[in-house]
């Protein structure tokens, strides 16, 4: 049994890894719903993206040439967002209204 | 599997935000009473692992790629309400800081993603679960297994979608087909990294998963009859 700070110690920098420097490597092939998409033939129903031009889009940091670095500091950027937010949020659902309830 | 804007009319989109968001409302109601201080960090957690597996897309077949959706893996980790939230933040993410996902098709994609692939996962897990003998193993295994079927299970979502307001007019049957087919495939991915991930947990940190902690209280109520 690890501790509560050894486990998600290790569960944050193994997510920190996994997109900050793993991504790259990651297949940059159509995903299978684009896949379908384009071989059935409706892909070009698609829009551009509202925020396509914005400066995480596609997983990438605009500004930064470098791809490997592009798309580990997007990734980087994500897991820290999502960490705030997914974080903060499940411990406020969490909270009980009373203090001595358990 | 982030459906963008265009492939499904808006009316449609619009049917299915007002459902998502109905699964999300449910799902806070669910989740305030399954979640304590003890478990809430751990589903603040699944979600950021869920974001950051979901940038690593695997090759399946021909030029084509998959990725974990997560579904099945939160569900067993931290319960199928809590699951959706965790779903729902991170397509958010997706589709308002990274442009993955369309933003008028945000509900068919919590839909899809958060609440059948939640739900089919979770399912599948349960029915498992019940017929597996009572340990760790099998819980990874039913995990496993409940990720490889809610991946088709999602893509059914998409087409069911299709069927309702495509912009475009190809066969619903060929879709339905061709995303069964490909996402098949991709749930072998899901399957695997979902049982890693589960088994990974199991073995630090028991006490701390839904899935496991959940059936093992069942068994203590049968024994004590």
């Amino acid at each position: 049994m690890l501790t509560n700070r050894k486990f998600y110690l290790s569960g944050l920098v193994v997510s920190l890894f996994l997109a900050g420097v793993i991504s790259f490597y990651a297949s940059s092939s159509p995903d299978g719903l684009e896949k379908v998409a384009e071989d059935i033939g409706f892909i070009q129903t698609a829009k551009e993206h509202t925020n396509s031009k914005g400066t995480l889009a596609d997983y990438g940091v605009k500004g930064i040439e470098n791809e490997r670095t592009s798309v580990g500091v997007a990734g980087v950027i994500g897991v820290v967002g999502t960490a705030i937010v997914a974080g903060f949020g499940f411990r406020l659902l969490a909270r009980k209204p009373k203090k001595d309830r358990n | 599997m982030h459906i963008p804007d265009g492939f499904i009319d808006v009316q449609t989109s619009a049917i299915f935000a007002g459902l998502a968001a109905a699964g999300v409302a449910t799902a806070l109601k669910g989740a305030r009473t399954q979640l304590d201080e003890k478990t809430a960090p751990l589903a603040g957690l699944t979600a950021v692992f869920i974001f950051a597996v979901q940038m690593l897309n695997f090759p399946v077949a021909a030029g084509t790629s998959g990725h974990l959706l997560g579904g099945a893996l939160a569900a067993v980790l931290v319960g199928p309400w809590a699951a959706t939230l965790a779903l729902a933040v991170v397509l958010i993410m997706q589709g308002f800081l990274f442009a993955d996902g369309g933003l008028t098709a945000i509900g068919l994609n919590v839909f899809n993603m958060g609440v059948i692939g939640v739900w089919a996962g979770y399912g599948i897990f349960l029915v498992l679960r019940k017929i597996l003998p009572k340990n760790k193993s099998s819980i990874s295994l039913a995990a496993a297994i409940g990720g490889l079927l809610s991946v088709p299970a999602a893509a059914v979502g998409f087409t069911i979608q299709y069927a309702m307001g495509a912009t475009a007019t190809f066969s619903v049957s060929t879709v339905l087909g061709a995303m069964v087919g490909t996402h098949v495939l991709i749930g072998i991915g899901e399957a695997f990294i979902t049982g890693l991930t589960v088994s990974a947990v199991l073995a630090s940190r028991s006490d701390l998963v839904y899935g496991w902690k959940n059936n093992v209280q069942k068994l203590e109520i049968r024994s004590a009859n």
